[in-house]
């Protein structure tokens, strides 16, 4: 694989309608580093990570990977994969022609440790993703995500559907493939106990903003009281608390 | 050479960072014994499949140690306790004894109303 590359966002403001659902969003994601995005719904998460892939684009701002406008250079789209808990496969096909375009489309796409996931998660390759169960449809999601090994992978909730088992499973997949072929890696979930230890950096999102962001270590000690180091939920909590509603 | 495991394979908590745990694990280990000087330290890449955390978090317990003399790196092989960490750690670590686990233990005893002489011969039949 090629060299990490990473990601800079600058004063970024998207709207939907009326509603501003990122406002003036300035953050690095830092080439080959896991970040965890983290935020209530509705903060922004899924936006950010659409401009990023360059499934919208950017109204007002900037959107840079490896450098580059994302928007602008169609080569890039190669590179970053996202993966949400649903979408993003054909639902009425069988699974190996999902793994057949991901082959043609993926320049790093590892075949065998897609197969192989895929076999130790259980998931039929005759079935069509309709006809999987949820949790199956997310081991799905994540497996094209890690085998796609795409130099920016942007996790966007793929583990909801999994029960605790395939979760631990995936986090260790995750890791595993991650030490082997280090890349940058942006992993958004509600589930912040779990996801905590796997990330070196944090970016917390609130109503559109970012509100802290950095070494994960250092905006936990940021958000602490006392000795006890704050968890991420607990700064999620003081984040959202801090600032009254609009 | 062997390489060594950490003496306890317990998930880490959550109310220190997990490199300080990490970091202490280790000294804890060098100073029972467990790990011996020159013995090989679990690679960060180890720390991070087996815990399922952060390779950088590992990497940053690593520098802490070796900033504070008690491991080295050798380049292509991995990280190594530095001989003396052993008696290193004992120095340091009795300056801090008294006030850091004594003290706290005194208090108890003084809230418990443990006398001194009870205190005293508790110690003098401690093998």
């Amino acid at each position: 694989m090629s060299d990490p590359l990473g990601v800079e966002v600058d004063a970024v403001t998207h709207r939907f309608r009326s509603t501003e659902a990122l406002s003036d969003v300035s953050v690095r994601f830092r080439p080959g580093t896991i970040t965890g995005l983290v935020g209530r719904n509705g903060a922004g998460k899924t936006t950010l990570l659409s401009l990023i892939a360059a499934l919208r684009p950017v109204q007002t701002g900037t959107v840079r990977v490896g450098g580059r406008d994302v928007w602008e250079e169609p080569s890039l789209t190669s590179r970053v994969c996202l993966v949400r808990d649903k979408g993003g496969v054909l639902e009425d096909v069988r699974i190996r022609h999902t793994l057949r375009i991901h082959r043609a489309l993926r320049p790093h796409w590892d075949e065998d440790y897609a197969l192989a996931l895929l076999d130790r998660f259980e998931v039929p390759l005759r079935k069509n993703p309709e006809q999987l169960s949820r949790g199956q449809r997310s081991v799905l999601g994540a497996t094209l995500a890690l085998a796609s090994r795409a130099e920016v992978t942007l996790l966007d909730e793929v583990y909801l559907g999994m029960d605790a088992v395939a979760r631990r499973m995936f986090y260790d997949e995750l890791m595993a493939d991650y030490v082997a072929h280090p890349r940058t890696i942006i992993l958004s979930s509600h589930l912040l106990e779990e996801v905590e230890d796997l990330m070196e950096d944090v970016v917390v999102l609130d109503r559109g903003r970012v509100a802290a962001a950095g070494d994960a270590d250092t905006v936990r000690q940021q958000h602490s009281t006392g000795d006890t180091l704050a968890s991420l939920t607990d700064v999620l909590v003081r984040v959202s608390t801090e600032r009254a509603p609009r | 050479m062997e390489r060594t495991a950490l003496t306890t394979a317990e998930p880490f908590d959550d109310r220190t960072p997990i490199y300080q745990q990490i970091a202490d694990r280790v000294r804890h280990a060098i100073l029972s014994g467990d790990l011996q000087e020159e013995a090989q330290v679990m690679s960060t890449t180890q720390y991070a499949t087996t815990y399922r955390i952060n390779p950088a978090t590992a990497a940053k317990a690593m520098s802490t140690l070796v900033d504070e003399g008690l491991l080295h790196k050798r380049r292509g092989l991995g990280m190594f306790v530095c001989p003396g960490a052993r008696d290193l750690l004992r120095t340091r670590r009795r300056a801090t004894f008294w006030d850091d686990s004594m003290r706290p233990v005194l208090e108890e005893a003084r809230a418990l109303g443990i006398t001194t002489d009870q205190l005293v011969d508790y110690l003098k039949e401690q093998p």
